[in-house]
């Protein structure tokens, strides 16, 4: 006979004040992941652009490779990285790094690629210098396009921070792989809705980021 | 000023070259227009001398200096340069825009603005456009922008390659016109390309007339290559109306007016109607002193005061800035007989059809 039956509640607020701590610190780990990975990304990016910019037929091979590394199941990518750098931190940033390459550097080249031909030729009359010339007139012009990449790279490594709960990371992914095994909704629905809303803050700052960084854009044609 | 000295231009994968053994000459302040068929290699020809394109052989001297000598970069720093699609910066300001070249050679920061404010007043743009950015200006005001952009450094070379192209025909010839004033203060020395027989002739002091493959075919002054053609392919490239755009050369100012019927107000009826007989005209223009005041029929002189009478105004009034085909025009299509030259009210003479027709051929 049972006496009493108590349903848990879907969403446990006590949880929440009671694992506070953690929860700050799985944000700081999510944002830390995010931000080391799109970074690397970038700096990753620019170089394989400017080269697949410099020599066009370096631009099939580079997009093939990292086209490649794109396909591979996130999952798969953490476990073939465990034998060569181990069960940690710089495991999850390389495979997060190489997720964001392709479309970093796909939006980068096209963004370049849509500077029109009479400003590159202006330039270069003016007596704009090669260099000078691709950092003071071809990147601001193709900010949009590249920060439209950064937007979609960016939002894409916060959703796949979470899969490195596997490696014992994981960020608000945490809550979600505990909640998963104990069929506790709350860090389900912590872990979660955490999640997006961080991926929500990035993308807003992006645009707001590009606004600032794009005046000439602003309210125009 | 410039030398081209048989340059060649051969593109990789071309089998003729755009640009064969050209050789070039252009004066210290003269405007030299270049102008051909598509694939005369014109715009390669103005290319080449920034070395926006490469020559493949031959020798380019600017002030006596090999061109080919020094870095492309800070070659061009030294050369004014305007293209069609005009090319201003989008994410520039105008200011910005206008103070590339000075920004580029390093100047202080007082030079460049006070140069900045000037270069608007030349080109005659207002001084609140220029924290605007281009897409704001529309296509006459942002090639105004590429002239002034052009001349920041004061280079004594411009290129310009079909720089108003882009413009509609009535902003175009405002741009030409005032290019021209312009270029009357400035002496720069001046290569302009244009596919436009009818500008070149306008524009340039000398026309290069090139063929398909960078052949010069002939080079000299717009009045002796419409007065005689070197060859066929240059009669048929002037198109007809030869004629008339040798009439488009020539200011009313240097064709001797008559005075024409035309009497003070002050003479007597009796002397008013000696002067129409001598021109054998049943009309008469009247003065007040040098003013025109308009025209009056043979019938209306009664004999007595003409101060009495109501002029009417003569349909073609001219200055004599004006062409001679610009005054045929405007003969034919108003179906004036005469045309009258006024310079800031002041009465010069008339043209007629008969006038205009022996300066046609002269």
């Amino acid at each position: 006979m049972i006496l009493a039956q108590e349903t848990p509640p879907l969403f446990d607020w006590d949880w929440v004040a009671r694992n506070w701590d953690q929860i700050i610190d799985r944000t700081w780990e999510h944002v830390t992941l995010t931000v080391v990975s799109v970074a690397i990304g970038m700096v990753l990016s620019l170089g394989l652009s400017i080269i697949a910019l410099r020599w066009r037929r370096a631009y099939a091979p580079i997009t093939w490779v990292t086209g490649l590394l794109y396909t591979i199941p996130s999952l798969a990518l953490f476990a073939l990285l465990v034998p060569i750098v181990g069960l940690n931190a710089t495991n999850a940033v390389i495979a997060l790094t190489s997720y964001t390459l392709l479309i970093l550097i796909r939006n980068t080249v096209a963004g370049i690629d849509g500077v029109p031909a009479s400003v590159v030729e202006a330039a270069d009359g003016m007596g704009y210098t090669r260099r000078a010339r691709f950092w003071k007139m071809e990147v601001p012009l193709a900010l949009p396009a590249i920060v439209a990449g950064v937007r979609i790279a960016t939002v894409t490594t916060v959703g796949l921070v979470t899969v490195t709960a596997v490696l014992g990371l994981g960020g608000y992914g945490f809550f979600i792989l505990r909640g998963l095994n104990t069929f506790f909704w709350t860090q389900i629905i912590v872990g979660v809705s955490l999640s997006v809303a961080l991926a929500t803050v990035f993308d807003l700052s992006f645009v707001w980021a590009q606004r600032w960084l794009t005046p000439w854009a602003r309210g125009v044609g | 000023m410039i030398r081209l000295d048989n340059v060649t231009k051969t593109f990789p994968g071309g089998s003729r070259p755009a640009v064969a053994s050209l050789s070039l000459d252009v004066g210290r302040g003269e405007l030299v227009t270049l102008v051909g068929p598509s694939g005369c290699g014109k715009t390669t020809t103005l290319k080449m001398i920034n070395r926006i394109i490469e020559p493949t052989a031959g020798r380019i001297f600017i002030d006596a200096k090999d061109a080919l000598a020094v870095p492309a970069h800070e070659l061009r720093r030294s050369i004014g340069y305007v293209i069609q699609q005009i090319g201003l910066f989008p994410h520039r300001t105008i200011a910005q825009n206008i103070a590339t070249v000075p920004l580029l050679l390093g100047w202080d920061r007082a030079r460049i603005e006070a140069r900045v404010t000037e270069l608007v007043e030349v080109v005659g743009l207002e001084g609140t456009m220029l924290t605007r950015y281009p897409s704001e200006l529309s296509g006459g005001q942002q090639q105004r922008v590429g002239v002034a952009r052009a001349l920041a450094a004061d280079p004594p070379v411009l290129l310009m390659d079909e720089p108003f192209g882009a413009v509609d025909p009535i902003v175009r010839k405002h741009l030409q016109q005032e290019f021209l004033q312009l270029q009357e203060r400035l002496g720069k020395t001046v290569v302009f390309v244009t596919h436009d027989i009818d500008e070149a002739v306008f524009m340039g002091a000398r026309i290069a007339i090139l063929n398909v493959g960078g052949v010069l075919e002939q080079y000299d002054t717009p009045e002796t290559i419409l007065a005689s053609p070197a060859n066929a392919f240059v009669e048929d490239f002037l198109g007809g109306e030869r004629g008339l755009k040798r009439l488009a050369l020539r200011p009313v100012s240097q064709v001797g007016l008559e005075r024409g019927p035309v009497v003070d107000v002050a003479v007597t009826g009796d002397e008013a109607r000696r002067i129409m007989d001598e021109h054998s005209v049943d009309w008469l223009g009247l003065l007040d002193g040098d003013r025109l005041l308009g025209w009056v029929d043979g019938s209306m002189l009664d004999g007595g005061d003409l101060r009495l009478l109501q002029p009417r105004p003569f349909l073609v009034s001219l200055d004599s800035q004006s062409s001679l085909r610009e005054a045929l025009d405007a003969v034919v299509t108003s179906h004036a007989r005469v045309a009258v030259v006024v310079d800031d009210g002041v009465y010069k003479g008339m043209l007629d059809l008969e006038a205009i027709a022996e300066e046609i051929t002269e």
